[in-house]
């Protein structure tokens, strides 16, 4: 129930070397299978929130 | 036997003691320990039955002593008013540290609102205290005590608040996954990623939809303080399923922004949808989070040329 702008991505997950830049620690894998893997280690790591960008890209965002 | 009394300085210590008892049956009757499990067994019990009963006392002498012209004594009132007052900063600051340590957390608008209802019980236990102590006094013994019974039994009515059923139409709604995406009916709740997340939503997510029965209803459930109470009240009566550092599993409420319509998401262990239907009607409707645009516009109405700003 966030009103304010407090989110932020803490690690992003992607099969998609392109497609992905920036300041967050990226983590490239080579299948879905390895995308979930890794999202989930990082989702209970980092106690964020792992959400699937649908574009075989996966964010862990800290809420 | 003389039913009014003609000398009132006869009664003065039946009066007395009568409003003290009435006055702490009336905060005995609203310490309530119920679901919630507020105040805390024994001890938050303790403490509570101690500031009836000076608030009993200060109601109930406050009677003989302006029978006596002695009017300093309606001072003590205001210093009770005072002391009441940190009665409300003190459950203010317990809940809102206990607060910090639940899994699902009760809200400031919540705690607020215990907090505004600890303060007015005692006022009305002085209220009862006092009204007891004057009909004795003034009349007698048994009329006391009518009198005390008929106050406690108002002041009941008048602690008795609303529920959420009396603002929401309450209906289960199917918890569905498509993809990564998370809804409840038709609301859009959020983007769950991990496929593992999405079997525990499956098996313990639990949904309902809220509809405002009118205007008013439609900007009070949406007040977040409500929303988290709701949250709160439900998770914890069906035993939430969540753990620490795991906000994938975090019950949530979201707004459909159109109709105004709350879907309720939770993951609990307890997933009888019926008693959670119950749980939710249930839940305290907060005071500090009712609004009534329809009055405000009404009044603009009656008083035509008035600047409402």
């Amino acid at each position: 129930l966030g009103t304010s702008l407090e989110n932020y991505i803490l690690a992003v997950v992607s099969i998609n070397k392109e497609q992905i830049g920036g300041g967050a620690p990226i983590f490239f894998v080579k299948d879905e299978k390895e995308l979930q893997g890794i999202a989930f280690l990082l989702e209970k790591i980092l106690d964020g929130m792992a959400h699937d960008l649908k574009n075989g890209t996966m964010i862990i965002v800290r809420h | 036997m003389n039913f009014i009394a003609t000398n009132p300085e006869e009664n003065f210590t039946y009066a007395v003691l009568l409003g003290t008892v009435l006055g702490l049956i009336t905060r005995g009757w609203m310490l309530k320990i119920d679901y919630r499990q507020y105040p805390t067994y024994l001890h938050g019990r303790i403490i509570h039955v101690s500031l009836g009963f000076i608030a009993a006392a200060l109601g109930a002498v406050a009677v003989p002593s302006l029978f006596q012209q002695n009017y300093t004594a309606i001072t003590f009132l205001a210093l009770a008013a005072q002391q009441f007052r940190d009665v409300r900063n003190m459950e203010r600051e317990t809940l809102s540290k206990v607060d910090q340590m639940e899994l699902v957390p009760r809200g400031a608008v919540y705690i607020e609102g215990i907090a505004m209802v600890f303060e007015g019980r005692n006022y009305l236990v002085i209220f009862v205290a006092f009204l007891t102590s004057l009909a004795t006094v003034l009349v007698h013994i048994y009329a006391g005590v009518i009198v005390g019974f008929i106050s406690l039994f108002l002041s009941h009515l008048l602690m008795s608040g609303k529920s959420v059923s009396h603002v929401a139409l309450i209906e289960a709604a199917p918890v569905i996954i498509k993809g990564p995406d998370l809804y409840v009916g038709d609301i859009y709740m959020m983007n769950v990623g991990l496929t593992d997340t999405q079997q525990w939503i499956e098996k313990y997510g639990v949904g309902f939809i809220l509809t405002p029965r009118n205007r008013d209803c439609r900007v009070t459930i949406a007040n977040i303080g409500q929303r988290q109470a709701i949250l709160h009240d439900v998770s914890t009566v069906m035993v939430p399923f969540r753990d620490t550092g795991n906000p994938s599993l975090v019950p949530i409420a979201k707004l459909d922004m159109e109709d105004g319509r709350l879907a309720i998401f939770l993951v609990i262990h307890d997933t009888d949808e019926k008693k959670a239907k119950a749980v939710l009607e249930k839940v305290p409707l907060l005071e500090l989070a009712v609004r009534m645009p329809t009055e405000a516009i009404k009044e603009m109405g009656a008083s035509p040329g008035s600047n409402a700003q």
